[in-house]
């Protein structure tokens, strides 16, 4: 990939597209590569906003782990859990091959 | 009252007649469902109506009244909810193809509470698909249109629960706002819209876009009525790790008290001048004037790093939502769309070709560019940047907050855009936001009240209060102030008494 500064190749864009497993098509990636370089220009700014010296916020309020009490609660069904599922069987979600052929 | 007055009724007003058994709910909720039959063609802003399950609750209520039980106050008053928030036996979409058809087997902690407390749920409202939208435009299922002229966009993401209660097809909505998505609707149609401090509501059950902005909230045509519902969806839940562990300010007592003198107004310089229509500045200064006739102490007060915002926030938003949405894999709900050119495809393949079947234009394009702020080697320079940012801000704030009790902004620099205008130009869409997602990234509630109609449009005009977090009862002190003196100046009606009729279907 190019560096951040410069922006976004259609290459760069197709790379990404398998890594969020998504498949685009040609116009897709075509349209995408047009319009993301000006889109991460506009968003490059925050690069010179703050030195190093600022915290990272990764959230509004302060957040710690929070735990509950450790005792049963009631949960879904195997059958409502599956019951908007594409496939299943044996009370199961059923899915596709996991390994290709190689 | 009359059927139709009944849909022009607020909530408060429709507590009243019905505990006072002027009415009954399934006269009620028939009224609004009538309503939704009539004009919810030309507006969309339902996606799915739940006629029949909502005149059972009615039905309910009305029988548990008339044996004398004790009813929460907007027990038997009709609600519409965003396709967003998690509903037994009611489609829930977000308004996206991958999840068409999916019905919930839970309810999200805010359905649990509505449902609690008696209220029909007329049904669920359109949405740009996943939040991610300032026009509605997104949906997978169409656009919704807005009330005031149907030609024009209602806003985004919840343009479907601003329309509907615009439409008088609902007197109260859920809405959620994760950059502006309750707000920047609510000015576009001339309806109040509320999101409140960060945590102060359970995103449980709530489909995450970018879960540390995402946050829902009232949608209503009075700021009594949002402080109502904000009363009943507001408190702790042990479902949502984020949720704060501490009784909700009286927002109720506060829109009731509605009282300026003395308080003091801080007007954001930054957010105001370059970019905002003329009519929208013109009722801004004009809704600020009468702040200040009735009391208010009005400053301008300077957030220098709001500069950064909007681009801090369209790396953020993308970030999480990249990551939220990796969950839509075809494997355990949503639909699945093999690959159309082989015949024995990998989960991997199903999986990416399922998601390029299923997601929109809008949510690909924020995906990707999630996925590269969120890429090794860039991390630090964008989301990291990014959430620098949001110190800066929130340091921003704190010091504005130290000399002044709300802040006050124009939510939208427009007022409602025709449909397909910014369509092909993202970043113009994005500006829509300028005003709205800081209160996202610092955590702090924002409500947007109709302040009066641009000269050049007669379209609606919105004005921000923004308020420190878990602060959220000054926003309806002031905004129920602020509403008060406008509706003496429009003749005691409310800004939608301008709104034109819709045509209604037969």
């Amino acid at each position: 990939m190019s560096e951040p500064a410069k922006g976004i190749s259609r290459t760069d864009v197709a790379h990404l597209a398998g890594l969020a497993r998504i498949d685009l098509s040609d116009a897709e990636l075509d349209h995408l590569a047009s319009e993301l370089p000006a889109i991460l220009e506009n968003v490059a700014i925050v690069q010179r906003a703050a030195g190093d010296d600022v915290e990272a916020m990764s959230h509004p309020l302060p957040v710690n782990n929070v735990f509950r009490e450790d005792v049963e609660v009631p949960c879904l069904t195997p059958e409502e859990a599956l019951a908007m599922a594409p496939a299943s069987e044996q009370q199961r979600f059923l899915v596709p091959k996991i390994l290709g052929e190689e | 009252m009359t059927a139709r007055d009944l849909t022009k009724a607020t909530a408060d007003e429709l507590s009243r007649t019905l505990a006072a058994g002027e009415a009954s709910s399934v006269e009620v909720t028939q009224a609004h469902i009538d309503r939704i039959a009539a004009v919810d063609g030309a507006i969309h802003a339902f996606l799915h109506v739940d006629a029949e399950g909502a005149l059972a609750t009615a039905a309910d209520i009305d029988k548990r009244r008339a044996a004398g039980e004790k009813l929460h106050g907007l027990a038997g008053v009709p609600i519409a909810v965003k396709d967003i928030v998690a509903t037994i036996g009611l489609p829930t979409t977000c308004g996206s193809a991958i999840l068409k058809g999916w019905i919930p087997p839970y309810d999200a902690t805010i359905t649990q509470r509505i449902k609690a407390a008696g209220l029909p749920i007329l049904g669920k409202t359109n949405m740009d698909e996943f939040a991610m939208g300032s026009s509605t435009e997104h949906s997978a299922y169409g656009p919704t249109h807005n009330p005031w002229d149907t030609t024009r966009i209602p806003g985004g993401s919840g343009g479907g629960s601003a329309a509907a209660v615009a439409a008088f097809e609902a007197p109260l909505a859920i809405g959620t706002d994760t950059g502006g998505s309750i707000r920047q609707p609510g000015a576009l149609t001339g309806t109040v819209g509320v999101k409140p401090t960060y945590g102060g509501v359970s995103r449980y059950g709530l489909v995450a876009l970018a879960s540390s902005l995402d946050q829902a909230g009232p949608v209503t045509r009075s700021v009594l009525d949002a402080a109502l519902l904000h009363e009943l969806i507001a408190g702790h839940d042990p479902m949502d790790s984020t949720s704060i562990n501490e009784p909700t300010p009286d927002v109720v007592a506060a829109a009731r008290r509605a009282e300026v003198k003395g308080l003091r107004v801080g007007v954001i310089t930054e957010l105001g001048g370059e970019g905002f229509q003329a009519g929208v500045r013109a009722r801004f200064d004009e809704a600020v004037g009468l702040l200040t006739s009735a009391g208010a102490e009005v400053v301008e007060v300077s957030l220098p790093s709001l500069e950064y915002a909007l681009a801090a926030y369209y790396l953020v938003m993308p970030s999480e939502a990249s990551s939220n949405l990796a969950r839509f894999d075809a494997m355990r709900y949503g639909i699945r769309v093999p690959p159309a050119d082989n015949d024995d495809p990998s989960a991997e393949q199903v999986m990416a070709s399922s998601r390029d079947a299923g997601f929109g234009d809008e949510v690909k394009r924020r995906i990707i560019l999630g996925t590269y702020a969120l890429s090794s080697g860039y991390y630090d320079a964008y989301y990291g940047s990014a959430q620098k940012v949001r110190t800066l801000l929130s340091r921003d704030f704190a010091a504005a907050f130290a000399t002044v009790d709300v802040l006050v902004s124009p939510t939208s620099p427009t007022t409602a855009f025709p449909l397909g205008d910014k369509l092909d130009d993202p970043l113009s869409m994005y500006l829509q936001d300028v005003a709205t997602i800081p209160a996202n990234l610092v955590g702090i509630p924002g409500l947007s009240l109709p302040i009066g109609l641009a000269d050049e449009d007669n379209l609606p005009v919105g004005l921000q209060f923004l308020a420190p977090a878990k602060a959220d009862d000054r926003l309806y002190n002031a905004a129920a102030a602020l509403e008060a003196l406008l509706e003496s100046k429009w003749g005691g009606l409310p800004l939608l008494a301008q709104a034109p009729e819709l045509e209604v279907a037969r």
